[in-house]
């Protein structure tokens, strides 16, 4: 059971099964990791915005750069009318980081490594990115699959591909951090395995298993980071493309 | 759906944990529909509290706290930029004051001069025409006592010469033979 690397996928039923609309809404492990994360960003930054120090302490630092970072992205990709976006963009990283975060906790579950999740925050932030740009602009927003300047002989293949690189940003965005966190959770933990396989062995074995113990050091040192840059690469990207909604400039 | 039918030899070597957890997780459990609607739900739920907890509660906090602090800066270096203002307002001033108060100086000096000196020439020329009042009076007096002592030598010199006539002569001149007598002497 332990040396199996897609068991922390598992989705079980912690309260339940409950049933809305012949819909199967339990309270699983995963609803409780997601509140677990909410939990956490709102006890740290609330923590750390407690004191209101002048010359801020390591936690009220850590608070206002975790703050300060999504906001010069903000103002820097959107500009000033980009700041009702904020608290959206700020929600978003701080839940997909959060929730890679505590997925690096051995036995803790880690939300984003399912695609329903990543799929769903993507498609989110796509839904509004239309939703503002029609609000926005009207239907005058469609020009931003008319680049300007283009031959007409070519137009509408241009147009074409504007589209199908529209309709696949979902997809990227989601896919890009499922396929990063599931794919480290799994690497991580077949290396894993291997140590306690080849440790079990007990002579050439144990120092055998000392090359995928070493390598799991350095896997979860790389997965610290990667769970750090998918978070950021969300936020980022939803920025961007919030930048297309708000600015239609091709 | 090919993801699924890969993953399921791949859990069918790891083997026992799929026995264990009950024949009803076959497919890959990431991509397991079933799971889909709860996870849907709760994510939704979980993210608008979240995004209700920041928008509302602890981002204002924070943009507070940093706000406060840009005001506090702000507002010494503006304090800051006053005062030295106003120094530099008072050294003027005092500036001014000193070279006002050396002007002033020199005016007083000046004019204390200027009173000290007419006073001084006044008073030289009230003596100046005393003195000079007192030598004419002076140099009259002295005409006139010279005319008097001519007289007086004219007088000596008529009664000398009466007498010398008498004792000469034994005889008598009259007065104003003598008058006459030395008028002609004169001339």
């Amino acid at each position: 059971m332990a040396n199996d690397p897609i068991h922390q996928f598992q989705i079980h039923d912690l309260a339940g099964p409950f049933h809305v609309g012949g819909y199967e809404i339990s309270f699983t492990n995963s609803a409780l990791f997601m509140g677990v994360i909410v939990a956490t960003i709102t006890g740290i930054l609330t923590l750390a915005s407690s004191k209101r120090a002048l010359v801020p302490g390591r936690l009220q630092s850590v608070g206002e750069m975790w703050y300060g970072m999504i906001d010069n992205m903000v103002k820097n990709v959107l500009g000033e009318e980009g700041k009702a976006f904020f608290p959206l963009v700020f929600s978003l990283f701080s839940f997909v980081l959060v929730a890679n975060m505590l997925g690096m906790f051995p036995y803790f579950f880690t939300v984003t490594s399912h695609v329903i999740v990543t799929i769903s925050l993507a498609l989110f932030v796509i839904g509004l990115v239309v939703a503002v740009g029609l609000y926005k602009h009207g239907l005058g927003w469609f020009k931003l699959f008319v680049p300007s300047g283009v031959p007409l002989a070519i137009l509408p293949f241009i147009s074409l591909i504007e589209i199908i690189s529209f309709l696949s940003r979902p997809i990227s965005l989601g896919l890009r951090l499922f396929g990063n966190m599931l794919a480290g959770h799994i690497v991580l933990k077949v290396f894993a395995g291997f140590v306690v396989s080849l440790g079990a062995l007990g002579g050439l074995g144990f120092l055998g298993a000392l090359a995928p113990m070493l390598m799991a050091v350095a896997l979860t040192a790389l997965e610290f980071l990667v769970a750090f840059l998918q978070a950021f690469v969300f936020a980022i990207l939803t920025c961007v493309y919030l930048n297309d909604a708000l600015h239609t400039h091709h | 759906m090919a993801t699924t039918t890969e993953a399921a030899p791949a859990e069918g070597t790891t083997g026992e944990s799929t026995e264990a957890e009950g024949g009803a997780h076959h497919v890959f459990p990431p991509l397991d529909s079933k799971t889909f609607p709860s996870q849907l739900f709760w994510l939704v739920i979980f993210f608008a509290a979240l995004y209700l907890l920041m928008s509302r509660m602890v981002l204002p906090r924070i943009a507070a706290i940093l706000e406060a602090r840009k005001n506090q800066i702000d507002g010494d270096l503006a304090r800051a930029s006053a005062l030295k203002d106003e120094t530099e307002k008072t050294l003027q001033s005092y500036q001014k004051a000193l070279s006002d108060a050396r002007g002033n100086a020199t005016d007083i000096a000046k004019t204390t001069r200027d009173k000290v000196d007419g006073d001084v020439n006044a008073k030289r020329a009230a003596l100046d025409a005393t003195l000079a009042e007192k030598v004419a009076s002076a140099e009259a007096a002295v005409a006139k006592s010279k005319a008097k002592a001519m007289e007086s030598v004219h007088d000596i010199a008529s009664d000398t010469a009466a007498e010398i006539v008498a004792s000469l002569t034994g005889g008598k001149v009259t007065k104003t033979a003598l008058s006459k007598a030395l008028a002609d002497a004169k001339s």
